[in-house]
């Protein structure tokens, strides 16, 4: 199969007054898996639907392999969608569905029988062919839509919340199938998914879209480690955020706030001056009992536990520390140090995790 | 998402409107326009005034306030404890209950009403057998009465079927947290069940009130005369074309039309109501007390055998060779039957070609007008459907009337037959009076499919065209199908529009024949004959398409469930 570049150029559109995405350029290299996240009405599916062409921009332009679709209809631009719901037709059998796509383009009859065997076999669902969708159980009927879709060899794949229908276990194991499916295929493929986990998991690279607009585009790992503002840093994964000040101290910069008060950060470039967020992830956070000696380079301050939550791996603290709530997760493993809620605690940041955030 | 449309769609949208204009707009307005009209065009109210100072017309105006306003009550008298029941208690009932909904919906009532006549009326089997053993004569059939008994008998499934649905809707969770907060009994039912499924009900006495207005035949089968549809129809049919006090009486069973169905929304106007969530469960349903048990059965079985009553006394007649001042026939015969196949077999014929081209063109336009409205942004779709709708509000009778002023002058292109007497105007009229049924079943079915069994066809290379054959209509399937049994059974008993239409005996369907049959004594026979083959062959249909339209609803229904 041949892999294919999808690029957005300055792509809007709104439905009467509600501007639902604004100035989108984006490029999805050939072959990858490229995931759309962002929260419920960030535009995130109607940019998937712009692609298939079911939504129409009101501006800019959409080009696969270079050349641009927008003018042409949904059935002639050979771009696969799994829809979130599926939409197998209950009317048709299993290898009826299959065969849709390839008797509309008029392929010879034993064409099609080869195809959807091949694609039914593909997702493991030979045996079901006679059956009728509504004879299979949900992640069966996934991987019909999957079938249906793949037969006909799209250019582009697109996924519109695939796992979303399906229970927390069978989501997982279908999160890995997906990811060794698009592998062995090649096909450029996008999804779109509101599950931070399931984008971060699998995907190449991922945007991050809120209120319309692209907040960031990168790797899972470029997004969780350097998030570019305070949406991505608070919608991929927990963190502590603070507003306040930052300054040039002696020697070290200096961040004043009022949830903190004043707290000196050595090692912090002194990239951005002035008004700042400071953000941490729970996890970079140490805990230990008030007066063990404290060193090793973090910064340090008085605490006192307000609540904890038992997550199994970690368990989750919330601390307060002078004015401010501080998430804080401490590995568990049998017969580690626990703190009670009010236990006066000292609590360490490592300098180098904080990341600042223009505000 | 609503979308653009295409040259074809616009095209088919001025068809319809064009055949609606025609057959439906213009004749409605032709029957105003010749009420509110001087001969010179003029508006005027002169001939509402002439019309209320005849006070035979205002006789007939109160009478038939009085017998629709009469008939919605002995309705709700028949149909509350039966919805009640089936709703509240676990009983056996349940089935016959259903077919008690069924039963009288496939019999017109002024079929059965000769048949009423002859077991309740005066001289009749009930008040013989009552006069035997008490010396009582229970004036069941006298005047007005007679039609209020007929009418309520065979109408009140509306209410029921309505009424049993929405109790069915409602969420136990409803009527739980009400328990909760301390209200029990026939409290609760009063104050929560009941307001809860008030507007089912509303919906069904409304319909009640509207056919019961608007029935001609019926009255006139049972020898009343003194009603708004019966003046209306004479004063056409032997004063007059020209007559404007017949096309005053149309106005008004116009404007009694729109205000019963009016009404019945405008009471619920304002009013949210929770119906069944997904994932919540219906009333919870209790075992009957032994007092209960037997009121419950008590009731089902009077109601079953007054239900009953005019099928058992149809098929009795039209095997009877006399029956007069008897509790049963005196004599047997066949010859009713051999009397029909040798004179009237191509009214059976005329029935099914005027039914089946009604109902044809009544899904094909119920389903162009869905598609239409839910799936295109076409200017005017929404008028077409209220249009469309509207229809519900017209009687039979005013819409035949308006066909003979409308059309008169006109002959069939290429000939000197007036169109008026062309047998296809009866099609035409039965298609508009049942379109508003098929419309709805069409729009019900296709806002089943969800957008993205069309888009799916579209991603995978299906055009708009081949989407609609392969996808849109298999799947509506149902609903088309529902909308063409609904439309051609119910027009094959339907009669008011046809008795102003009927030019000849030729063109004549069944049900005209036994309206014909039943003005004579020695008709009696013949036209109960004709009568049971009708209903058989309704009743057989409405099974039959049950039958099928279950199982493709098995079919479909657990895929629906996942979504």
């Amino acid at each position: 199969m041949a892999k294919v570049k999808v690029e957005f150029q300055d792509i809007a559109l709104a439905f009467g007054k509600t501007e639902v995405l604004r100035n989108i350029s984006l490029a999805i290299e050939p072959g990858e898996l490229f995931a759309l996240l962002g929260p419920s009405g960030s535009g995130k599916s109607t940019l998937l639907r712009v692609i298939a062409g079911f939504a129409r921009a009101q501006s800019g332009r959409v080009l696969v392999d270079g050349k641009d679709i927008s003018a042409v209809p949904p059935w002639k631009r050979d771009i696969g969608m799994v829809f979130q719901n599926y939409a197998l037709w209950p009317h048709m059998t299993v290898h009826n569905n299959v065969a849709f796509g390839l008797e509309e383009r008029r392929l010879p009859r034993d064409e099609i029988r080869r195809k959807v065997a091949a694609a039914l076999d593909l997702v493991g669902l030979s045996d079901f062919a006679a059956r009728r969708p509504s004879q299979l159980s949900g992640g069966q009927q996934q991987r019909v839509a999957l079938a249906r879709t793949i037969a006909i060899e799209p250019k582009v794949l697109l996924l519109d919340e695939p796992l979303s229908n399906l229970d927390a276990k069978l989501r997982v194991h279908m999160r890995v199938e997906l990811l060794a499916l698009q592998r062995k295929l090649g096909v450029t493929t996008i999804f779109v998914t509101h599950d931070q986990e399931e984008a971060l998991s699998i995907s190449d690279r991922v945007a991050v879209l809120d209120a319309g607009v692209i907040q960031q585009v990168g790797t899972p790992v470029e997004l969780f480690d350097r998030p570019a503002n305070r949406f991505i840093a608070n919608f991929v994964g927990t963190i502590n955020l603070y507003a306040g000040t930052l300054k040039a101290g002696a020697g070290a910069m200096v961040f004043e706030s009022e949830s903190l008060g004043t707290v000196a950060l050595p090692g912090v470039p002194a990239a951005a001056l002035g008004e700042v967020e400071i953000a941490f992830r729970p996890h970079v956070v140490t805990l230990i009992e008030a007066g063990a000696p404290a060193g090793g380079g973090l910064i340090w301050l008085e605490a006192r536990v307000a609540e904890r939550e038992f997550l199994g791996e970690f368990i989750r603290y919330s601390v307060r520390a002078r004015e401010a709530d501080i998430v804080a997760d401490q590995a568990h493993y049998t017969g580690a140090r626990s703190f009670a809620p009010g236990e006066a605690v000292q609590l360490g940041i490592q300098p180098q995790q904080i990341r600042v955030l223009a505000r | 998402m609503s979308r653009r449309y295409t040259l074809p769609q616009a095209t088919l949208a001025l068809l319809i409107a064009l055949f609606l204009l025609v057959f439906l707009v213009m004749p409605v307005f032709t029957v105003m326009y010749v009420a509110f009209t001087n001969s010179d065009g003029s508006l005027t109210l002169a001939h509402f005034r002439s019309f209320f100072q005849l006070t035979l017309m205002r006789e007939a105006f109160y009478n038939s306030l009085y017998v629709g306003g009469m008939s919605v009550l002995v309705s709700s008298i028949f149909a509350l404890p039966l919805a009640y029941f089936t709703a509240r208690f676990q009983f056996r009932g349940a089935l016959v209950i259903q077919t008690l909904g069924v039963l009288p919906l496939i019999m017109p009532p002024f079929v059965g009403a000769t048949a009423m006549q002859l077991l309740f009326g005066r001289s009749g089997s009930v008040n013989l057998i009552l006069g035997d053993w008490f010396d009582l004569n229970l004036p069941f059939m006298e005047g007005l009465n007679a039609v209020i008994f007929v009418e309520a008998l065979h109408y009140f499934p509306f209410i029921l079927l309505n009424l049993t649905v929405a109790l069915n809707n409602i969420d136990s969770a409803m009527e739980e947290s009400a328990q909760n907060l301390g209200a029990s009994g026939f409290r609760l039912f009063r104050r929560i069940v009941f307001p809860l499924a008030l507007p089912g009900y509303m919906a069904g006495a409304a319909l009640v009130f509207l056919k019961v207005f608007d029935d001609v035949a019926t009255p006139l089968v049972l020898n009343v005369t003194d009603i708004l549809a019966a003046q209306a129809y004479f004063r056409i049919s032997s004063i007059g074309i020209d007559d404007p006090i017949g096309y005053v009486a149309s106005v008004i069973m116009v404007i009694a039309s729109i205000a019963a169905l009016w009404g019945s929304t405008q009471v619920m106007r304002g009013k949210d109501y929770a119906t069944l969530q997904r994932g919540g469960s219906a009333l919870a349903t209790r075992k009957l007390g032994p007092w209960q048990g037997v009121f419950a059965y008590g009731w089902i079985v009077l109601v079953l055998l007054l239900v009953l009553s005019p099928h058992l006394g149809l098929v009795l007649l039209s095997f009877s060779k006399m029956w007069s001042f008897t509790v049963i026939p005196e004599a047997y015969t066949l010859e009713n039957y051999a009397a029909v196949f040798r004179d009237s077999p191509f009214m059976l014929w005329n029935s099914l070609v005027y039914c089946g081209i009604a109902a044809g063109l009544d899904v094909l336009i119920g389903t162009a007008i869905a598609y239409l409205m839910l799936r295109t942004d076409l200017p005017g779709r929404r008028l077409l459907d209220f249009i469309a709708s509207a229809a519900v509000a017209i009687p039979g009778l005013v819409l035949g009337i308006g066909y003979l002023r409308t059309f008169r002058g006109f002959n069939l292109p290429f000939t000197d037959l007036p169109f008026v007497s062309f047998w296809m105007i009866i099609a035409f009229a039965f298609t508009v009076r049942r379109l508003p049924y098929a419309l709805r079943s069409c729009v019900a079915s296709l806002q089943q499919v969800h957008m993205s069994m069309e888009e799916a066809a579209e991603n995978l290379g299906a055009s708009n065209r081949r989407t609609i054959i392969r996808i849109v209509v298999p799947l509506m399937a149902g609903g088309i199908l529902a909308g063409f049994v609904t439309s051609f059974l119910t027009a094959a008993v339907e009669i008011s529009a046809t008795l102003m239409l009927v030019s000849s005996t030729s063109d004549a369907p069944a049900s005209y024949g036994i309206y014909l049959y039943m003005q004579s004594i020695v008709g009696r026979g013949p036209g109960a004959a004709l009568g049971v083959i009708t209903v058989l062959l309704v009743g057989l249909g409405t099974y039959a398409s049950h039958r099928i339209l279950r199982a493709r609803s098995l079919r479909f229904d657990t895929l629906q469930a996942l979504k």
